[in-house]
């Protein structure tokens, strides 16, 4: 596997945000989004913002929606958990909500903590209203973010992309 | 945990909460949800008001995304200790993205008051300003009685920000005043308001 500094799917999600003119950028880091914050950050017109939690994220960007700013929530996988009760506000009022999710805890995870968010966050985010978008292979990562965005933006409606740690690669810890 | 004291605290939310949105100008309003949100429709239910039903911990925050999209209009939140103590990692976070238009008051009654008026961590000394203060936002200050109010009233409404007031209010059950509560209604009338018909999807 490349290292993922050198793969280029970190700029096509980049690209997508850009068409979707995509403003508010929250996360929580994962190494998985590494680039991406690197770019959104350079960016002059997009506003980063790091969050102390995920759910945080949800309310931020239901803010933004609501003074005509369009967003995307960046996390890994054990940060879906946090965003279940925030993300009533999201559909009780009809907003939408692009969501990235780095997986981990699912595919060769060293970690054993975290695999039980790792593998339900499908079904956490799907019982709380989210469409899920499961990617397993890098060359459909952009059409899926592009599809993603495209349901959330013109919904308006919570959809996620996850990312498989197939993709990523799994954190060893040099074990 | 001192279950008392806040019985006797001389500023009333209501009355609070109607002066500081009587000269509000074009602000843009968010309520925390329970008695804040009953506060703020008291003093007038507006589709530039964003009262919460739920999303417990989320005022802050929202207000900030909406502070971010609108730098050029005032933000006001107005929420509970309750409320706020979900989420006083935003504080945090807040003071980070430093918008110069945000305002967030707490009306600080010591008490969970939609549950049965149970004490919070602010009964027990916990000091909210405190923390915002730790937490980077320049302007923090706890209010008390009808005096100093006044004096933070046109800071709260005009100073550059960001900037935390928490204000002690009495403890008391007051007649519920409430706004609409289907969200997607809500948030409909706030869009069309600040942004026009043609935003609404």
């Amino acid at each position: 596997m490349a290292s993922l500094e050198s793969e280029t799917w970190p700029q096509d999600i980049y690209q997508v945000l850009v068409e979707n003119r995509v403003r508010q950028i929250a996360y929580i880091p994962d190494i998985g989004h590494a680039s991406l914050i690197k770019m959104c950050h350079k960016s002059d017109n997009m506003k980063t913002v790091v969050l102390t939690t995920e759910e945080e994220g949800v309310a931020l960007l239901a803010g933004a929606w609501l003074g005509g700013d369009r967003g995307v929530l960046l996390m890994q996988s054990s940060g879906v958990g946090n965003c279940i009760n925030m993300l009533s506000l999201t559909r009780v009022c009809r907003m939408p909500l692009l969501i990235l999710v780095t997986m981990r805890g699912e595919w060769g995870e060293f970690n054993p903590w975290q695999v039980p968010m790792g593998r339900n966050s499908n079904q956490v985010l799907t019982a709380a209203g989210v469409l899920t978008f499961v990617v397993n292979h890098k060359d459909r990562i952009k059409e899926t973010v592009k599809a993603a965005a495209r349901m959330a933006f013109e919904g308006p409606a919570a959809t996620a992309v996850l990312i498989s740690q197939r993709i990523l690669g799994a954190k060893t810890f040099g074990r | 945990m001192n279950p008392e004291r806040s019985k006797s605290y001389p500023l009333r939310r209501r009355a609070v909460v109607k002066e500081l949105l009587a000269k509000r100008g074009d602000a843009l309003v968010v309520a925390g949800l329970g008695a804040a949100a009953w506060d703020v429709t008291a003093a007038g239910d507006a589709p530039l008001n964003f009262p919460l039903w739920g999303a417990m911990g989320g005022a802050v925050p929202l207000g900030l995304g909406l502070a971010l999209a609108q730098p050029s209009r005032r933000v006001l939140v107005i929420t509970g200790d309750g409320e706020m103590l979900m989420g006083l990692g935003s504080l945090a976070t807040v003071a980070t993205q430093h918008p110069p238009n945000l305002a967030i008051v707490v009306l600080d009654n010591e008490r969970y008051g939609e549950t049965g008026m149970q004490l919070t961590h602010t009964a027990g000394g916990v000091d909210l300003a405190a923390i915002a203060s730790a937490s980077g936002i320049p302007i923090c200050n706890t209010v008390s009685d009808k005096k100093s109010f006044k004096s933070a009233l046109p800071q709260i409404q005009k100073e550059v920000g960001p900037l935390f007031f928490n204000i002690k209010v009495r403890a008391e059950n007051l007649p519920l005043v409430l706004p609409p509560k289907d969200g997607a209604y809500l948030k409909d009338r706030f869009r069309f308001a600040l942004l026009g018909a043609d935003t609404i999807t």
